[in-house]
């Protein structure tokens, strides 16, 4: 079976600093894969190299089959509108719009009209209990409301794959739980892939499954014994 | 503790006497709790028993001891498996996760490997308790989320180790 996103043997160096040094990595349709590893090892080089956000020194990107770091820019960025979601760690919401105008972004810039793009962000604000704060802007949202906002936005135009980096990473344990609970809940019953980032154990026991990168190298491992 | 298995780790670095595996036992493991002689003699006996490990001829010399004991093809075998197999993870195992890297390191084994076999049960073991506490009774979530709460300290410890390996190393070898 072909995987839905796929890395393999992937390098990038930022100038003399080697990122990523050969990942491969590969989720399939409807998985929750996490991302885990130490500080620096490459896990949000390699997050912005599957999304086509960078493009590799060496090595292959697949999305449904098709290579995409040959892809021009142009592709590229159509394809991350298209069918890509993203929910970061900080400062992602644009701060002149209100809640449901951020919501209903991705909708509008891939050519929704305005009234049917909000009419489709607002059934987001019940089910992610954000009542009422339709019209707020993000500078009068909690952290943990505008990271469900941001959230929100990350899933409404329906995207194929969702990547998460420490979408937890400013929240406090029970709010980042919520917002787990909520983004694994949704990517699932929509059948959205998630690529989680996340240095978080407890985060990353929402996943299906892990793969550790380490110095930009990415393993899976299934917890079976190994061979001495 | 896995005394019995520990001495045979022991053992598979060296044919030692009982008394040289008590000092590094208590040097390693003990943590200051030594291991008594006796108990130290009547492990090695149930070993030797099981065919684990076979005593040499008494050495002329003072003392109640003189045999060094040698590991068997059996021992090895068994050591080796327990070695490389995942503790389960529960909640205080630290003491054998901590016996396991320390052995695999003085034997020149893949400590790292075995980290990561490690890493991955503990995940499987945090997804299942994940999963527990959203679909359980509150009270089934808060045990739940006492495992998680320590496996989650189990793999910060596990991810520093893996980070010190090296130096690690360079300080149990002889
Ligand atoms: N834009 C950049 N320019 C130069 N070097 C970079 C850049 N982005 C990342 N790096 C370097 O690449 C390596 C991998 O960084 P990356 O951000 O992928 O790590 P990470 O695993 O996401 O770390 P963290 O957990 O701290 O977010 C690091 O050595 C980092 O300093
Ligand atoms: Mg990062």
């Amino acid at each position: 079976m072909t995987h839905l996103i796929e890395a393999r043997d992937i390098h990038l160096a930022f100038g003399e600093t080697p990122a990523l040094r050969g990942a491969s990595l590969a989720a399939d349709a409807g998985e929750v894969l996490a991302v885990m590893g130490p500080s620096g090892s490459g896990k949000s080089t390699l997050l912005h190299c599957l999304a086509g956000i960078l493009t590799p020194d060496a090595g292959e990107v697949r999305f449904d089959g098709e290579r995409i770091d040959t892809l021009g820019e142009a592709q590229r960025s159509a394809l991350r509108r298209d069918r890509f979601g993203f929910v970061f760690q900080f400062g992602q919401l644009v701060p002149e719009l209100t809640a449901e105008e951020n919501v209903a972004l991705p909708l509008l810039l891939n050519g929704t009209r305005r009234t049917a793009a909000l009419a489709e962000a607002r059934p987001w604000f019940a089910r992610l209990g954000l009542d009422g704060l339709e019209r707020r802007r993000s500078g009068e949202l909690s952290g943990g409301q505008a990271q469900r906002v941001a959230l929100a936005r990350g899933l409404v135009a329906r995207p194929r794959v969702l990547f998460a980096d420490e979408p937890t990473g400013a929240l406090d344990s029970l709010t980042g739980e919520q917002v787990m609970e909520l983004m694994v809940g949704a990517a699932r019953e929509q059948g959205t892939t998630v690529v989680l980032v996340t240095h978080e154990p407890r985060v990353a026991a929402y996943a299906d499954r892990e793969s550790v990168v380490r110095d930009g190298r990415a393993t899976s491992l299934s917890a079976e014994g190994v061979a001495p | 503790m896995s005394v019995p298995l520990t001495l045979l780790g022991l053992l598979e670095r060296e044919p030692s006497h009982g008394y040289d595996l008590k000092r590094d036992y208590d040097a390693f493991f003990g943590r200051g709790k030594p291991l008594p002689y006796g108990q130290v003699y009547a492990t090695l006996g149930r070993l030797a028993r099981d065919g684990k490990v076979v005593a040499g001829e008494a050495e002329p010399g003072d003392g109640p001891e003189r045999k060094r004991y040698v590991i068997t093809e059996a021992g090895v075998t068994e050591f080796e498996t327990w070695l490389t197999e995942p503790v389960a993870p529960e909640p205080t195992l630290q003491t054998v996760l901590f016996t396991k890297v320390v052995l695999a390191l003085m034997l020149g084994r893949d400590a790292g490997q075995y980290l990561d076999t490690q890493r991955a049960a503990h995940m499987r073991r945090m997804r299942e308790l994940t999963e527990l506490r959203r679909t359980g009774a509150l009270v089934d979530a808060l045990l739940a989320d006492h495992g998680l709460f320590h496996l989650e300290a189990d793999l910060r410890w596990i991810d520093l180790t893996a980070a010190r390996l090296d130096a690690l190393a360079e300080a149990v070898r002889p």
